[in-house]
């Protein structure tokens, strides 16, 4: 019993990294850049895509820090494009044309890679248990989480120490005044996108690896990963992440012991939050109110 | 995607909308059938199968089968002397979408038959729309029991085997070799539901137990939670019941957690689609399989493949194609036989018809039996062998006649009524 | 009936137009009532101007908050989903009576979205779209787990379409009879939106997307204006449900799904969320292109989203707006 509750919220918090690293993409876009990405799924699949295409040339850690970089690559083209001309509309409109952009991406993957899951192997060292008794413990898994730390890590040191991570949070406090005062916005908007969609494609890629490929794969995390957000309270980063790993462990956990209600958990915990602290655990007072 | 072959008998809808300006004015004054007889228009097969969604990539092999029969078929003079036409219809996999297709398919484009599914759920909601549509509906790739048993119905034929077959094919097998504690991973709707239930019944009659069983939502990708359960039942067997890229996942998954390890991996059906998206660590398992490609020695099966893999891009045949490919040939024949495109008589003359060895492509005898419309044909046990590689996948250990293993239509609880 | 046409309250019809309305809803409202005669000649079926009804119907009880309110609402396939299940539910174990059926299919969506609005109604912008989203998607996880009474992922069968009893005769509805029992149910809706907009309440919508602050200095309860525009949404989107799910004697988890709540914005967007008759339009476009561009090609999907994309981009008033824009021009 006591193991199989260790068991679960272990692997409630593995599931929860994910959704914090989407929920945390999100987070930054829809700070700075004012639009929920609905298309944040899409370019999580496309970063597991690209990687498996890489992966035969540049092997499974070349993949793991090229093809992000690829992803952003598109998703800064798409901000330039297709979000930019929607700065300072109602939300409205960024909501509709992510949503329209997630089904056409959704659908060039499918084009392109075909309608079939794609084998993602993984070197060999990486997937085995550690021990037979901790048997959930993979050396992938152990990365996996050693990567989300370090990223996570990095970007909230960046945005507290470097340059532009100050204008991306002056930027996200009061973009007029930093725009006043000089900052050339249209690049702070722009690098920032790049930084939500290294998420996606990040986390696609380690996705790849655990969950397995296929065109759909970003529909399943992309919900849990608006709970996260409302639950850890918009506008703040820590909170995103704390607010996927909650829902995340509470799913896991729920799935052992109560499964046919470990996806239903998340929302009641939600609806709960909403009526207790309407503005989440971490969220500032006044937004979006 | 490797679909440009497309001959003139499969017209796919672009074609398709200008003869229906043409047709749907005439179809104002009279019944729309009497006009085609006339004018020796095209007899219409309409396709509901997945292009989109998890089952896509079955649901794309279920249409290559069914327009190679098409093509053969048109090649040696058509269905009743006029043109056969395959439209095809996205159905995503899903319920909701494969029935608006489906009012579709009957309402403007006037099919005279329906084909298509990989989905049990699918199915189920198809038979009974084509029983309020008094049109024949023969479910290619949808396994719940339920489609020929309780809830069978005079307009639904099956080509792919049922539930009950796919866990008797293997039970024996299974429960021999490696042990009596079984638990389950099954996916939450008819099909998993079915499964399950069928192995368990026999489980119990054998002397075992299931020792738990997991459902999972369809489109799962992590099955972490689910296997942990798995793991700390301790079973001897773990039975995988979930189909297309959910077993992939699920496969990949329990491999990366060592459970291969420490008990059989098994389950009820296998596809080619789904061993081919496995990277190679994950490929293991015992399974059955409704068709292989490889019959050495079984008349004609070798010509097929041949001609499958050059029309299509030079991947093997799998069930699905054989699925779609028999399905068009069967309701060729029956039309032939019935001389006629009347439900009812096509009907008739489908009961109890026995494929040809060109178009069964394996031994024995295969028919749909008459009293609940089921094919009976042959499952094909096995294993993946160690180091498997494209395309010889899986081991067929011997092939089973589904007649010996099937329930009787009584104990699938059919019960079918004709209209008066 | 002709005088059905009109702008937003906020913006007082301008008189040398109003003719022009009536002619057009005239005629609109003519072309609906024959369809069952033109649809099939020119290569359709009627069934698909069911469908068009029925969502139009959604989509203009959707735009009460969306477009008059300015509550972005991602999450109401929830009403229509409760909608469908509620009436083939009803029709299953309570009584097969066809308009009973029908209203409680109608108020288990209003219901759900009257108990749901005081969570969401204090939210803005982005924000309330984030809420309502996840709302939406709980009800579909119910609706997927639920196995014993809703059927799950399989969906719900064995209900049909009984037939409606009037007075001691019984009438079966085939395609052509349910059209019109549907367009008789869709007139009645818009009139209601039409009584609502003209109205105080109507009025108050109008106001809390406008302007809420000020309106909160007046002394007004914006949230209780929210959340009112928000239930009769609810109950109308419910209304279109149930209407949907006896079009095709089925319904399944995918009436919830996100992506259909979606697509109820988009038809507003598209056609015009700023008109009586947009959502409707847009209802019309969507549908139809979705059914027949679905049927060409396998790469619908990529067309589908190019809609979504090219409204955004070319068409942020709908079409309706840009049409009036180029009159005005």
């Amino acid at each position: 019993m006591e193991l199989m509750l260790l068991y679960s919220v272990f692997n409630g918090f593995i599931v929860g990294t994910f959704y914090a690293l989407m929920a945390l993409g999100l987070s930054l876009i829809l700070g700075l850049n004012g639009v929920i990405n609905f298309a944040q799924g899409t370019f999580m699949a496309l970063g597991g895509y690209i990687a498996f295409t890489l992966e035969p040339y540049v092997g499974f850690w070349g993949a793991l820090i090229l093809a992000p970089l690829v992803a952003v690559v598109v998703g800064v083209v798409v901000e330039r494009v297709l979000i930019r001309p929607l700065y300072g509309r109602d939300p409205l409109f960024s909501l509709l044309l992510t949503f329209g952009l997630a089904m056409i991406v959704e659908d060039l993957v499918r084009t392109i890679w075909g309608a079939v899951g794609v084998p993602f192997s993984l070197p060999n060292y990486l997937n085995t248990p550690l021990s037979s008794s901790l048997f959930f413990l993979t050396g992938y898994r152990l990365v996996l989480i050693a990567i989300t730390v370090v990223v996570t890590g990095a970007l909230f040191a960046t945005l507290r120490y470097s340059r532009i991570g100050i204008r991306i949070r002056a930027g996200n406090a009061d973009l007029e005044t930093i725009s006043a005062l000089g900052v050339n916005i249209f690049f702070l908007r722009a690098a920032n996108f790049g930084i939500g969609i290294f998420l996606a494609g990040l986390a696609g890629i380690l996705a790849a690896g655990q969950l397995g490929l296929s065109p759909d794969i970003g529909s399943e995390l992309i919900m849990p990963s608006f709970v996260a957000i409302i639950v850890g309270g918009v506008g703040s980063l820590v909170g995103s992440v704390l607010g996927g790993l909650i829902i995340g462990i509470a799913s896991g956990v729920t799935a052992a012991f109560f499964p046919a209600a470990q996806e239903v958990v998340i929302y009641v915990i939600m609806a709960a939050v909403l009526i207790v602290r309407p503005r989440g655990l971490l969220g500032q007072e006044g937004l979006f109110e | 995607m490797s679909e440009n072959n497309d001959t003139s008998g499969v017209i796919e809808r672009r074609n398709l909308m200008k003869i229906g300006a043409a047709v749907g004015a005439a179809g104002l004054l009279a019944s729309p059938r009497q006009v085609w007889a006339a004018s020796g228009a095209p007899v219409k097969i309409g396709m509901l199968d997945p292009r989109t969604g998890t089952y896509a990539g079955n649901g794309g092999d279920e249409i290559r089968g069914a327009k190679m029969a098409t093509d053969q078929i048109n090649g040696a003079g058509g269905m009743l002397g006029r043109p056969l036409q395959l439209v095809v219809e996205d159905s995503q996999g899903l319920p909701g979408p494969a029935i608006s297709k489906a009012q579709k398919l009957v309402s403007q484009d006037k099919v005279d038959f329906l084909i298509g599914s990989v989905s049990s759920a699918v199915s189920e909601a198809l038979s009974q729309f084509a029983q309020q549509k008094k049109i024949l509906y023969v479910d290619t790739g949808g396994h719940a029991d339920d489609v020929t048993g309780t809830k069978c119905a005079w307009t639904t034929f099956r080509t792919c085997s049922t539930t009950w077959m796919l866990t008797s094919g293997d039970f024996g097998t299974l429960f021999k070799k490696f042990g009596k504690k079984w638990f389950f991973i099954t996916p939450d709707y008819s099909f998993g539901h079915a499964l399950e239930r069928d192995y368990t019944a026999q489980l119990k009659q054998a002397g075992g137990m299931s020792v738990g069983n997991a459902l999972a939502p369809l489109g799962t990708s992590d099955f972490s939670s689910y296997l942990i359960r798995a793991r700390a039942a301790n079973p001897d067997v773990l039975i995988c019941l979930s189909a297309g890229d959910d077993l992939v996942n699920l496969l990949k998954q329990a491999v990366q957690f060592g459970i291969d390890k420490r008990m059989a991996v098994a389950g009820a059906l296998q596809e080619m689609e789904v061993l081919e998206a496995l990277p190679k660590q994950a490929l293991l398992g015992w399974w059955t399989m409704e068709w292989y490609w490889n019959q050495p020695g079984v008349p004609h099966v070798a010509e097929f493949v041949d001609a499958y893999k050059k029309q299509f891009g030079g991947k093997v045949p799998t069930a699905r194609v054989w699925f779609g490919f028999v399905s068009v040939h069967a309701i060729a024949m029956a039309t032939a036989k019935a001389q006629s495109l009347d439900t009812l008589k096509v009907v008739k003359a489908l009961e109890g018809l026995e494929l040809p060895p060109e178009i069964a492509l394996q031994p024995g005898k295969c028919y749909y039996r008459a009293e609940d419309h089921q094919m009976i044909a042959n499952m094909f046990p096995g294993h993946v062998p160690p180091d498997a590689t494209y395309p010889n996948l899986f081991e067929v250990a011997n092939v089973v006649p589904e007649a010996q293993i099937a329930q009787s239509p009584q104990a699938a609880g059919c019960h079918m009524t004709y209209p008066s | 009936m002709s005088t059905m046409i009109r702008g937003v309250a906020a913006s007082p019809p301008r008189r040398s137009a109003i003719g022009r309305r009536e002619i057009a809803s005239g005629l609109i409202w003519l072309l609906l009532l024959l369809v069952p005669l033109w649809l099939p000649a020119i290569g359709g079926y009627t069934d698909l101007a069911t469908r068009i009804l029925i969502y139009g119907m959604a989509a203009t009880g959707l735009n009460l908050l969306l477009g008059q309110t300015g509550g972005l609402s991602f999450g109401h396939a929830a009403y229509f989903g409760l909608g469908t299940y509620g009436t083939g539910l009803f029709l299953i174990h309570v009584v097969p009576s066809l308009p009973l059926a029908i209203i409680a299919g109608t108020l288990l969506g209003g219901i759900a979205a009257v108990l749901v609005g005081p969570m969401v109604m204090k939210r803005r912008g982005i924000y309330f779209s984030m809420i309502t989203i996840a709302f939406g998607q709980m009800f579909y996880f119910v609706a997927v787990r639920w196995n014993g009474l809703t059927g799950g992922e399989d969906g719900l069968t064995g209900f049909s379409r009984v037939p409606l009893h009037i007075g001691s005769r019984s009438v079966a509805l085939g395609s052509t009879g349910y059209y019109y029992l549907v367009f008789g149910l869709f007139a009645l809706v818009m009139l209601v939106v039409w009584q609502i907009l003209r109205s105080p309440l109507g009025h108050g919508f109008v106001a809390a997307r406008e302007n809420a602050t000020r309106l909160r200095f007046l002394g007004v309860a914006v949230e209780r204006q929210i959340w009112a525009s928000f239930a009769i949404s609810g109950f109308i989107v419910g209304l279109a449900g149930s209407l949907d799910s006896l079009l095709v004697n089925f319904t399944s988890p995918a009436n919830f799904q996100w992506q259909l709540s979606g697509e109820f914005v988009v038809m507003c967007v598209l056609g015009g969320m700023r008109s009586f008759w947009g959502p409707f339009l847009g209802a019309v476009i969507f549908i139809g292109a979705q059914d027949y561009l679905s049927s060409v090609t396998q790469n619908w999907m990529s067309l589908i989203g190019l809609i979504f994309v090219l409204s955004v981009l070319f068409f942020p008033n709908g079409l309706l707006g840009f049409i009036r824009g180029r009159a005005r021009a």
